[in-house]
């Protein structure tokens, strides 16, 4: 099989496989690209409707093209949007670092909507190459009733058989973009002309590689202003995805403290 | 394009190769993470002040640069410096892209070993030249092995800490590849590397001129992706049925073969078959007209068809094996033990089930593929097992559709095993499930059943004997025959004997032929029992499935009966001389030698000939067949309850 065609038909396996057997479930939509791709193959999977709530964790702190384009898609592809917002950031555990606290109010917020919603699945849009914990996650990885990520316990995968099975009040999160890269993700959506915030494309020299909150989230140096130069571009460069993403890089464990506590 | 948010899609681009996936394994601290780590750097693969970082964060901890940091990611794994998940990392060759899993070596993570290989195309096993190999690489190479990788490429690491020794080197290069031939795979390299200093990993060592073999990137080069053949035949397990619209969509992946509009389908266990009458998917003109493996789609059918999750669809020439029992090479990987009569989930393709633990068969020593007998499987044994399914399953053997023939066991939210089918000595049950007359209606008997009882004084019925070879079935029927003969009583025996002669002369000793005449014999003796006969039957009649059936079709009238004794006793009577030549290979998969017998889990009678004289086993039979089929016996029951009711006080009425 051809890559693109091989990646895509493994994410709509797993999505199917994640209605079938988690109920009630819900997808995540960052309005970043990889979430955008997310939400495309599961109306591949599902014949053009995506068949359970997406669902925004809002901080308030995103961009403006980012809020405009979900309230257009949101419309254009028929998503039953639900929008939660984040706690404040006095809430939040003060001995994590600024940047790291600024995103544990996403985890605080998506913990308060499970509580809410009761939602035995979450669909998420992590990738193995991100980040080196999400490394070393499961396709279906599961969260005790804390919403807590037992990382050092996580349980055996084999084949295309997941753990659908966990005890009451616990969760799954479901990641049906595990194996994709960051240069698939490009190369898919210009395959399936599938459309992203324009903050990826460069403007006056510089472009966002990835999208988080406005304050924590920096451009990088680019002239990449289409897909085939943006292509073209990951195709050269070592650097890191998430190296605009301050949170990161602050101390060393800082990411495996965030995902432990249910960051995605 | 850039700026509006809406994007066309570009040029189309050249076909992309998907990337390898390369697990690499080894005994803890023979150096996996640390031979990754280095491959990254010397192909440039690691981003701009990745060294700079490791070079801190190995300073922090008092060490030179230590490589395996680029994978060990959690705190704890830095700290005890060992690996303790799976990770992958995306790395480039000019030849291609690869997706490197590294997996733990440490026994305690054998699951996180396995869920990292599980997906691989390839593998290299990393050796310390100066330990040799040692449990977990054989492990590790047995897993592989059990998983279906046969790519592996052998890299003996550590050579500066052997001064760069070419015995030393050829002396464990020996090792591993006496190993890995006895499992089956021959090694596509082996290579002497110090993967700390980078020789022969990506640069050619100089300090070992006497090597001048592939290195580490050269083996990568070589592999071959992991495909499924297009010639085999098509498996198309049924994810889910979806009815968002007027469409009635089948959702599923195709395992193997080729799946085209217009094609009969036929489902598997239910045994319906239906024509496709479209490929459908969304955001796709035209439609498809065909599907490969690998590809997840949704078909409509011509034919409203029940059909569930589970089911799988195959041509009707080539369908899978339908059967209750089947056996499993099994990864166990959870801290209780698994033990005979055990209950499990099993997951096969989309099926799930439930599935009892009949025998463990034996366990292997992954160190000296030694199989031993034993009543439990402990925590990361591998063990061949039977399992019996509450259904009928359909599955292929693993050797020949591995993407139907591998399970998972679970037990509460668990998986506590993973494991390949083998349907070795076990009989394909499609024959005897599947209904091939169906235009067939009953004819009304002028006769009823009644009165052909009221005529003889006895009602009709099947006694089934079961039991090993020599256990006395044929002695008992015989005499039983007899006895009831003399009681006035319309009976007949069949056993080997006489339908082997004649109805079945068409039929051998292989689990099919057995199975097939097992049912004729039981549709033979429902037809006797039928005309009022009381039908002995004398037959080993190994399977439960088979004797399941032959109850099913006597209806109400089937009586199991186990003529019991044990083994050991049967061999020493072998009225036949049977065993012998079973024991001296002269005759293949003889039941109890080397063919399995399944007790009967709950028979209307028992009999022990191994510990009681036939006398008494005689009398025991034919007690229980007087007081079940005699009408007078049934008269005197009657009576006796009617007394019963007459003496019983007034309810009030």
């Amino acid at each position: 099989m051809e890559r693109l065609a091989e990646l895509e038909a493994k994410s709509i396996y797993i999505l199917r496989e994640a209605y079938n057997r988690i109920e009630p479930l819900t997808m995540l939509w960052s309005l970043g690209k990889d979430s955008n791709v997310m939400v495309w193959l599961a109306r591949k999977a599902f014949f053009g409707r995506v068949p359970f709530p997406v669902l925004h964790v809002d901080t308030g702190n995103k961009f403006a093209e980012m809020y405009a384009f979900r309230e257009r898609y949101a419309k254009v592809w028929g998503l039953d949007l639900l929008v939660v917002d984040c706690p404040p950031i006095e809430e939040i555990d003060d001995s994590l670092p600024p940047a790291a606290r600024a995103a544990a109010r996403k985890t605080a917020g998506l913990k308060t909507a499970i509580e809410r919603h009761r939602w035995s699945g979450i669909i998420a849009g992590i990738r193995r190459d991100e980040q080196a914990t999400r490394a070393k996650e499961r396709v279906f990885s599961p969260r005790d009733p804390a919403g807590h990520w037992n990382f050092r316990d996580q349980p055996p995968e084999f084949w295309d058989q997941y753990k659908t099975d966990f005890q009451p009040g616990a969760h799954l999160r479901i990641h049906p973009l595990l194996h994709w890269s960051e240069l698939d993700i490009w190369r898919y959506i210009e395959r399936e002309g599938i459309p992203v915030v324009p903050l990826y494309f460069a403007r006056d020299g510089k472009r966002y590689r990835s999208l988080g909150d406005r304050d924590i989230t920096s451009p990088i140096d680019s002239n990449a202003a289409s897909l085939e130069e943006i292509i073209a571009e990951l195709e050269a460069t070592n650097t890191s995805e998430r190296a605009g993403r301050a949170m990161d890089h602050e101390r060393e464990d800082v990411f495996e403290r965030l995902r432990a506590d249910g960051y995605m | 394009m850039s700026g509006s948010g809406e994007i066309s899609g570009g040029a189309p681009r050249p076909a992309l190769e998907p990337a390898l996936k390369i697990v690499i394994v080894g005994h803890v601290d023979h150096g996996k993470s640390t031979l990754i780590g280095r491959l990254l750097h010397d192909t440039g693969s690691l981003p701009p002040g990745k060294v700079e970082e490791l070079e801190a964060v190995s300073a922090r901890r008092g060490m030179a640069i230590e490589w395996s940091f680029v994978l060990d990611a959690f705190q704890a794994e830095r700290d005890q410096a060992v690996t303790i998940d799976t990770t992958q990392i995306w790395f480039r060759t000019a030849r291609r892209d690869y997706v490197i899993i590294d997996v733990p070596g440490h026994r305690e993570f054998l699951q996180n070993m396995v869920s990292g290989a599980a997906s691989a195309d390839a593998a290299i096993m990393v050796v310390d030249a100066a330990e040799g190999v040692r449990e977990t690489s054989r492990r590790h190479a047995y897993l592989l092995h059990l998983l279906g990788i046969r790519q592996v490429a052998t890299v003996i690491n550590k050579m500066d800490l052997v001064d760069f020794d070419e015995r030393r080197f050829a002396e464990v290069a020996r090792d591993i590849t006496q190993y890995l031939e006895e499992i089956g795979i021959t090694p596509t390299a082996t290579i002497p590397v110090s993967a700390r200093a980078g020789d022969n990993v990506a640069k050619r060592s100089e300090r070992m001129a006497w090597y001048q073999g592939p290195r580490v990137i050269d083996a990568l080069d070589g592999f071959h992706r992991l495909t499924v053949a297009a010639d085999q035949p098509l498996r198309f397990p049924v994810q889910d049925v979806y009815n968002f619209d007027a469409r009635r969509i089948l959702a599923g992946r195709v395992e193997s073969g080729v799946l085209r509009v217009g094609d009969r389908l036929l489902f598997s266990p239910s045994n319906k078959v239906a024509r496709v009458r479209s490929i459908e998917a969304w955001n796709v003109d035209p439609l498809p007209i065909e599907a490969h493996a690998g590809e997840s789609i949704g078909v409509t059918l011509d034919e409203q068809l029940f059909i569930e999750r589970g089911e799988i669809a195959s041509h009707e020439d080539h369908p899978p094996q339908l059967t209750t029992v089947f056996r499993a090479t099994l990864f166990w990987l959870a801290r209780a033990p698994l033990e005979v009569g055990k209950t499990y989930k099993l997951k096969l393709a989309t099926r799930e089930g439930t599935v009892t633990v009949q025998s463990i068969e034996r366990i292997i020593d992954t160190d000296t593929l030694a199989g031993r007998p034993g009543d439990r499987v402990e925590r990361n044994a591998v063990a061949e097992v039977v399992l019996r399914s509450r259904g009928v399953l359909a599955l292929d053997e693993h050797r020949s559709i591995a993407r139907c023939g591998r399970c998972v066991l679970v037990d509460g939210y668990d998986t506590v095993a993973g494991g390949v089918v083998s349907m070795e000595g076990y009989p394909d049950q499609r024959q005897t499930l599947q209904i091939k007359a169906t235009n067939v209606s009953s004819v009304e008997h002028g006769v009823a059943v009644g009165s052909r009882a009221e005529r003889n004084g006895h009602r009709g019925g099947v006694l089934w004997f079961t039991g090993l070879s020599g256990a006395g079935k044929s002695t008992l029927a015989m005499e039983v025959e007899q006895r009831l003969f003399k009681k006035g009583y319309h009976v007949y025996v069949l056993d080997g004997d006489n339908v082997r002669r004649g109805l079945n002369v068409n039929l051998g000793f292989s689990p099919d032929d057995r199975a097939e005449n097992i049912r004729r014999v039981g549709e033979m003796a429902a037809l006797f029992a039928d005309a009022g006969f009381i039908c002995v039957t004398a037959f080993i009649s190994p399977y439960q499935a088979d004797r399941d059936r032959a109850r099913r079709s006597a209806g109400g009238a089937f009586h199991e009966i186990h003529i019991e004794a044990d083994l050991e006793t049967c061999e020493r009577r072998d009225p036949k001389g049977l065993y012998k030549r079973a024991r001296a290979g002269e005759i293949e998969e003889f039941t109890g030698i080397s063919a399995p017998y399944e007790p009967p889990a709950s028979p209307e009678l028992a009999v022990d000939t191994a510990n009681h004289s036939i006398e008494d086993c005689v009398a025991r039979i034919m007690n229980y067949i007087e007081g079940t089929f005699s009408l007078a016996s049934a008269a005197k029951r009657g009576a006796a309850r009617a007394e019963e009711a007459e003496s019983a006080p007034a309810n009030g009425r």
